[in-house]
């Protein structure tokens, strides 16, 4: 099987999108997905591939993606925040795969929260 | 007890990046021959002292605050015995550790491999200031993914934040996994 992927490809992705890094570290809006052992175990890294996923379908660039450790709610795993500008940073709860869609479009795009997934919220 | 060996992997990787490793090696070795898996991660991180070192096979070692446990190191080494396989750490203060888990690919519990090209992903993405650096083999041939020739060619290491780059490099590793273990049928007769 011929290999379709070389890293020559990056030079090619960064040459084609020059905005793809108005995600920088200090950007705004972010989402966090918890990634530690219990995360993991959730399932957490599949919730971010189809968090990657999605923001690349619909092109969003201004959203920072991170992972963190274990914050103590484990039960609730797999977690993922989401923080807007001047919104209280929202906690969604047993999260997965196929909810990521409607929590970005309606609340990370629309501002709308998706209360039935909350577990918590910080002022 | 955690489902496969991406798994582990990620969760024994994000220790040492937590340890202020700069530079971490995943190297995964599948030998049909000896029907074994040896997976090994050093990383030149913070290290542990011997006391600690002593303790951190125990699940209630941690140096975190939000639980009293900690089941990574508890967890990877369990598997590793369940299939008769083997365990092996070590450490050293300032200088780093290497965890080593071996696994018998013949045996009922071995955990399947899962998929370690979004663990690797996942990690780059995390901690895109650590230099990882990944080797894959199977039967003596290998696949080597380091950072900084993805950093070479991207330009921009802030570009690992981008999700077009990470599930890129995501496919990319999987090609190579791919790769590799179909060359296995065909080439390890010889």
């Amino acid at each position: 099987m011929p290999k379709i992927r070389n890293l020559d490809d990056l030079r090619k992705i960064r040459e084609e999108s020059k905005d793809l890094t108005s995600a920088r570290s200090g950007g705004k809006k972010k989402i966090i997905v918890g990634m530690g052992t219990c995360g993991i175990a959730a399932g957490a890294r599949e919730v971010l591939t189809a968090i990657l996923t999605e923001l690349d379908k619909r092109g969003i660039k201004d959203v920072a993606v991170e992972t963190t450790g274990c914050i103590g709610m484990c039960q609730y795993e797999p977690l993922v925040d989401i923080i807007r500008p001047g919104e209280p940073r929202v906690t969604y709860g047993n999260m997965k795969p196929e909810d990521v869609s409607r929590i970005i479009a309606e609340h990370m795009i629309n501002g709308n929260i998706v209360w039935e997934k909350v577990i918590g919220r910080t002022d | 007890m955690l489902e496969d060996l991406s798994q582990y992997i990620l969760d024994i990787a994000e220790n040492s990046a937590k340890a202020k490793a700069k530079k971490v090696l995943i190297e995964l070795a599948v030998d049909n021959r000896n029907k074994s898996i040896v997976l090994r991660v050093s990383d030149d991180g913070c290290g542990m002292d011997e006391e600690f070192l002593r303790k951190v096979e125990d699940p209630f070692t941690t140096t975190r605050k939000e639980r009293k446990v900690g089941l990574g190191i508890p967890f990877l080494k369990q598997a590793a015995l369940a299939c008769e396989g083997f365990f092996d750490i070590k450490s050293k203060k300032e200088e780093g550790t290497v965890i080593e888990a071996g696994f018998r690919k013949d045996h009922i519990d071995c955990p399947p491999l899962g998929d370690v090209a979004a663990t690797i992903a996942t990690l780059i993405m995390g901690w895109p200031e650590c230099r990882w650096i990944f080797r894959y083999s199977v039967d003596g041939n290998s696949f080597i993914l380091d950072l900084d020739d993805l950093i070479d060619h991207l330009g921009d290491r802030e570009l690992l934040k981008s999700p077009k780059v990470v599930l890129w490099i995501k496919d990319y590793i999987q090609e190579n996994i791919d790769l590799l273990n179909q060359k296995k049928g065909g080439e390890d007769i010889a």
